[in-house]
C-alpha cells in the first residue's frame, strides 16, 4: 500500500499532474479535498502522468475522471494497464451522465404550512368521499346477495366469525371486568362523601349498559381487527392477489370484504353483551368485597332501578361501529400499494380511523339518545 | 490456477428430513466468473447463503480468504463480510430509503465518508450500474424490476468488494438490459479483480461471460470446470441443458458474436 497523491509539477512546460499510490475508497476523503485544491492550478494545456498510479478503485476513478477530464484520460491512459484503463473509462462516461439533481429552492415557512394544510384537508375530503363510496359499494353487494342464497358464502363467514368473535372474547370479557371493578371503585369513593354509596350499583350499570360496553369493545375490536382486515387484504393486493380475483372474473367486495363485514356485524353484538355482563360481574364484586352490598342485593337493585332501555341504547350502537370498523379495515387493505411498507401505514391508518369514527359516532349517539329522552 | 478466495467443504445442508446438500466442495478462484447452474430446487441459493453466513451448514465448512467465518468473532467477520457484496435475487433494497440513499449507506457506515460525499460517490456507482438519474431520488417502490437490479448492483459494489455474489442478476431484465448487465459484470471484473460468483439461469450469460461453471445436481457439485469441458460431461441433465433447444441457440449466439468481434 502506498499513500495515494496528486502533485502539480510546475518545473516543466506544460505542467504536468502527477497521479501516484493507490487511489481507493479509503483514502477518499483525504483525496477529494487534494483535489479541490489542486482544481484552480491547472489549465487545459496541462497533461497528466499517470505512470506511478497504484491500486484503482470506483471510488479513486470516479475522482480521477473529475480531476482529469476526457480529453487528458485519452491521451494519457495508454500507460495504464488495460484493467484500469477500462475501469477509469467506464467511471468516465458514468459521471459524465451523472450530474446531481437541481434541488428545489426552499420556500417560506407560511407558505409550506398553508401548502400542507391544504393538502391534508383535500385529503380529508377525498378519504371521507372514498369511505362514502366504499360502504355504498358494500350495501349495494350485501343487498344483491340477499335475495341469492345459493351464493350466499357461509364459510368465510363462520371462518372470520371465528377470528373476529370467539377468539376476542377472553380479552373482552377480562378488559371490561378490570373497567367494572375501576368504575365501582371510583363510585364507592366518590359517593361514601354523599353517604350514597348504594348507588355504585347504578353508576356501574348505568354506564356499563349504555356507553363502556359498547365503546370498549368497539375500539378493541378497531385496534385487533380492523388491522387484521387491513394486513389480510392489503398483503394480498401488494400480492396482486386482488388482481389476480379481478381477472378470474370474481368481485373482491363480495369475496373478501362481505364476510368480514357480515361476520364482525354478528361478532360486536355478542361480544358487546359479553362486555356489559362482565362489566358488571366487575362492578357487583367490588360492590361485594368493599361495600357490603350483596350479589343478591346488587341484582335487586338493578332489576327495579335500571330500565331495560339501557341496555337497548347500548346494543343499538354495536352494529353501526361494528360495519365502520369492517369497512375502514377492508377499505385500508384495498389501499395498500405494492411495498410491504404501505401494509405497515395502512394497517396503523385503518386503527386511527376506525377508533375515530367509533368514538365520534358514540358522542352524537349519546346526544341524540339524550335529547329523545331514551 | 490462482488462489482459492472460497473454499466450501463437505457441506451438507439439510431443512429437516430433506437434504438438499450432501459433501458439496466448490472453489471459487481469485479473479474468475463462476457460475453456478443447477435446476429450480437444486440448492444454489440455499448455497450462495450458506458461503456468505446467513445459513449455517449443518456439516463442512467455508472458508474466504482462508478463514471460516463461523469461527469469527462479530468484530473480525463484519471486516470480512464489507469484503463481500451481495445482489440479491429480488434485490433487497431497503425500502424506507431512496436510491441513492440505499447505496450510500454502507459508504457512511462503514467507508466513513460525510453525507454528500458518499451521496456524489452513490450517483457515480448507480451511473455505472446504468441507471438513469432520474431514477435516484426515488424509492424502490416505485422502480421496475430491472431498475431494481441495477440500484441492488450498484449497492453491492459500494465497498469496492473483492467477491461479487450475484443471485440470477439478468432475471427479469430484457435481453439488451441483459447483455449490458453481462458486459458491465466483466467490465467490472477484470477492472476491479473482482471474484464473481454467480447463480443463473440465462445461457446467454454462460456463454459470453463465465470462465468456468459449476453443476449442482444430485445434492452436490457434479462437475466444475471451463464450459467447454462441462458441456462434455456425460449426464443426461447436463446434456439436456446445454445440448437442448435453447442451449444450442445460446451456443450459436455466442459464436456467432465472438467471430463478429
Amino acid at each position: 500500500m502506498t499513500a495515494p497523491s496528486a502533485t502539480l509539477d510546475t518545473r516543466q512546460q506544460p505542467t504536468r499532474l502527477r497521479i501516484a499510490g493507490d487511489w481507493t475508497l479509503a483514502h477518499y476523503a483525504s483525496l477529494k479535498r487534494e483535489c479541490e485544491r489542486l482544481r484552480d492550478q491547472y489549465g487545459d494545456e496541462t497533461l497528466a502522468d499517470l505512470s506511478q498510479l497504484g491500486r484503482l478503485d470506483t471510488a479513486g476513478a470516479s475522482l480521477l475522471a473529475e480531476l482529469l477530464g476526457s480529453e487528458r484520460l485519452s491521451r494519457c491512459s495508454d500507460e495504464l494497464p488495460d484493467a484500469s484503463r477500462a475501469l477509469l473509462k467506464n467511471v468516465y462516461c458514468s459521471v459524465q451522465d451523472y450530474c446531481i439533481p437541481v434541488k428545489e429552492p426552499e420556500q417560506p415557512v407560511l407558505l409550506l404550512l398553508l401548502a400542507r394544510i391544504g393538502r391534508a384537508v383535500d385529503q380529508l375530503w377525498q378519504d371521507t368521499a372514498q369511505v362514502l363510496g366504499f360502504i355504498g359499494l358494500i350495501l349495494q353487494t350485501l343487498f344483491l346477495r340477499l335475495f341469492q342464497p345459493h351464493r350466499w358464502r357461509v364459510t368465510p363467514v363462520v371462518a372470520h366469525l371465528e377470528q373476529t368473535g370467539l377468539d376476542a372474547a377472553p380479552i373482552v370479557a377480562l378488559l371490561t371486568f378490570l373497567v367494572g371493578a375501576v368504575v365501582a371503585f371510583l363510585g364507592a369513593t366518590v359517593l361514601a362523601d354523599f353517604g350514597a354509596t348504594i348507588f355504585t350499583v347504578d353508576l356501574v350499570a348505568f354506564s356499563f349498559l349504555r356507553e363502556f360496553a359498547v365503546l370498549l369493545t368497539a375500539i378493541l375490536m378497531a385496534g385487533r381487527t380492523a388491522s387484521a382486515f387491513t394486513a389480510q387484504i392489503g398483503s394480498m393486493k401488494a400480492n396482486e392477489e386482488i388482481d389476480a380475483i379481478r381477472t378470474l372474473g370474481l368481485n373482491p367486495i363480495e369475496l373478501l370484504v362481505v364476510p368480514r363485514v357480515l361476520a364482525l356485524l354478528i361478532a360486536l353484538p355478542l361480544l358487546t353483551f359479553v362486555a356489559m355482563l362482565c362489566g358488571m360481574i366487575g362492578g357487583a364484586v367490588v360492590c361485594a368485597l368493599t361495600l357490603d352490598i350483596s350479589p343478591a342485593m346488587f341484582l335487586s337493585l338493578l332489576q327495579s332501578d335500571i330500565g331495560v332501555q339501557h341496555f337497548l341504547v347500548g346494543m343499538a350502537k354495536a352494529p353501526f361501529f361494528a360495519f365502520l370498523i369492517a369497512a375502514i379495515g377492508c377499505l385500508e387493505g384495498f389501499k395498500v400499494s405494492g411495498s410491504a411498507e404501505s401494509v405497515g401505514a395502512h394497517t396503523t391508518s385503518a386503527v386511527v380511523q376506525s377508533i375515530f369514527v367509533v368514538i365520534v359516532l358514540d358522542a352524537v349517539a349519546a346526544l341524540f339518545f339524550m335529547e329523545m329522552g331514551w | 490456477m490462482t488462489e482459492a478466495v472460497i473454499e466450501a467443504r463437505g457441506l451438507c445442508n439439510r431443512f429437516g428430513s430433506q437434504s438438499v446438500h450432501e459433501n458439496l466442495d466448490l472453489d471459487l478462484y481469485r479473479g474468475e466468473i463462476l457460475a453456478v447452474v443447477g435446476g429450480s430446487g437444486s440448492g444454489k441459493s440455499v448455497l450462495l447463503r450458506s458461503i456468505i453466513g446467513l445459513r449455517r451448514p449443518n456439516e463442512g465448512t467455508v472458508k474466504v480468504f482462508g478463514q471460516d467465518l463461523a469461527t469469527l468473532d462479530e468484530n473480525q467477520r463484519s471486516l470480512v463480510e464489507r469484503r463481500f457484496g451481495v445482489l440479491f435475487q429480488k434485490g433487497a433494497l431497503f425500502s424506507s430509503l431512496t436510491v441513492t440513499e440505499n447505496v450510500a449507506l454502507p459508504l457512511i457506515e462503514h467507508a466513513g465518508l460525510s453525507r454528500a460525499d458518499a451521496e456524489h460517490l452513490a450517483g457515480v456507482k448507480l451511473a455505472l450500474a446504468g441507471l438513469p438519474i432520474s431514477a435516484a431520488d426515488k424509492y424502490p417502490a416505485s422502480l421496475s424490476g430491472g431498475m431494481i437490479k441495477r440500484a441492488a448492483l450498484a449497492r453491492a459494489l459500494a465497498l469496492d468488494p473483492d467477491i461479487l455474489f450475484l443471485d440470477e442478476p439478468t432475471a427479469g431484465l430484457d435481453p439488451i438490459g441483459a447483455a449490458a448487465f453481462d458486459q458491465l459484470i466483466l467490465t467490472l471484473r477484470d477492472a476491479l479483480g473482482l471474484s464473481v460468483f454467480l447463480i443463473t439461469h440465462d445461457l446467454d450469460t454462460l456463454y459470453t461471460i463465465t470462465d468456468r461453471v459449476a453443476v449442482l445436481s444430485q445434492k452436490k457439485v457434479l462437475v466444475a470446470g471451463p464450459l467447454a469441458e462441462v458441456e462434455q460431461t456425460v449426464d443426461p441433465w447436463i446434456h439436456e441443458y446445454f445440448h437442448g433447444p435453447r442451449g444450442r441457440a445460446a451456443e450459436d449466439a455466442a459464436l456467432r458474436a465472438r467471430q463478429e468481434r
